[in-house]
């Protein structure tokens, strides 16, 4: 039997299906722009800052994970979009306050530098969204 | 690069987003027509890698080259993913992935130029 709330049909739990679609597609637009500018960074000028490099390798695998972790509807992916999304709400903030805190330790952009101004703060916001909706749709 | 087809590529982008903002609305899945104007947006895409590849070999401009064949590569695989993530979702939440995806492309349209001519705003 498939429970029915008593406010409604039965809601899928899963965290790929209904607005967790939209969640999903919009992380796996930063998982491609980060691993994509992960990968011409470390590929060409990996010397030249590795301190932010390293950051958008970091902020790269969070989107990946993310995104497969969201997408997917199994266990082991609900815990890997917890632990990625935790993350990636730590990195947002930690590096947002450093990066306005002391601009020469980021002298090339990464996504999360001043909370995500580059990309219309979006970066600090889907964290947030992310969080929410692993809540929402926790298995009961 | 080639504005005209730049500009043509954007315009295809934000019809997708907003027929499928039409779709929202009423509730309506994504039709032959939705998606059929998300292909033509796909195919305006192959044409700007070809001419954008074609640019890159003719006039060896002085920029960053793997950003900007990332760039190029990297829009063309959005319209097929989406439309893919889009159809796997019963409800109206599918439609809207197209609508990110039409408002995604413009701005990576526009990273494009500013990366094929460094200093370039609107």
């Amino acid at each position: 039997m498939v429970p029915v709330s008593p406010t409604g049909p039965a809601r899928s739990t899963g965290t790929g299906r209904g607005p967790g679609r939209v969640l999903v597609a919009l992380y796996g637009v930063f998982a491609v722009a980060a691993t994509g500018r992960s990968a011409v960074q470390l590929s060409l000028q990996a010397s030249e800052a590795p301190f932010p490099y390293a950051l958008s390798a970091l902020a790269a695998l969070v989107y990946v994970a993310a995104t497969v972790g969201l997408a997917v509807d199994r266990p082991w992916a609900r815990r890997t979009a917890w632990t990625a999304v935790g993350v990636e709400l730590v990195g947002v903030l930690v590096v947002g306050t450093l990066s306005l805190a002391d601009p020469v330790l980021f002298p090339d952009d990464t996504v999360w530098s001043v909370f995500g101004r580059g990309y219309g703060f979006l970066p600090l916001v889907l964290p947030f969204l992310g969080l929410a909706w692993l809540l929402r749709t926790r298995p009961r | 690069m080639v504005v005209w087809l730049q500009l043509t590529v954007v315009a295809l982008s934000l019809a997708v987003a907003l027929l499928a903002a039409a779709y929202l609305v009423p509730d309506r899945r994504p039709d032959r027509w939705l998606v059929g104007l998300t292909w033509l947006l796909e195919a305006a895409l192959v044409v700007q890698l070809v001419v954008g590849v074609v640019l890159l070999v003719t006039e060896s401009p002085d920029i960053a080259v793997a950003t900007y064949l990332g760039y190029l590569v990297g829009c063309l695989v959005l319209p097929p993913v989406a439309v893919w993530w889009a159809r796997g979702e019963p409800s109206r939440s599918g439609t809207a992935v197209l609508v990110v995806l039409g408002v995604v492309v413009p701005f990576l349209v526009l990273r494009l130029q500013q990366v094929w001519e460094p200093g370039w705003y609107l």
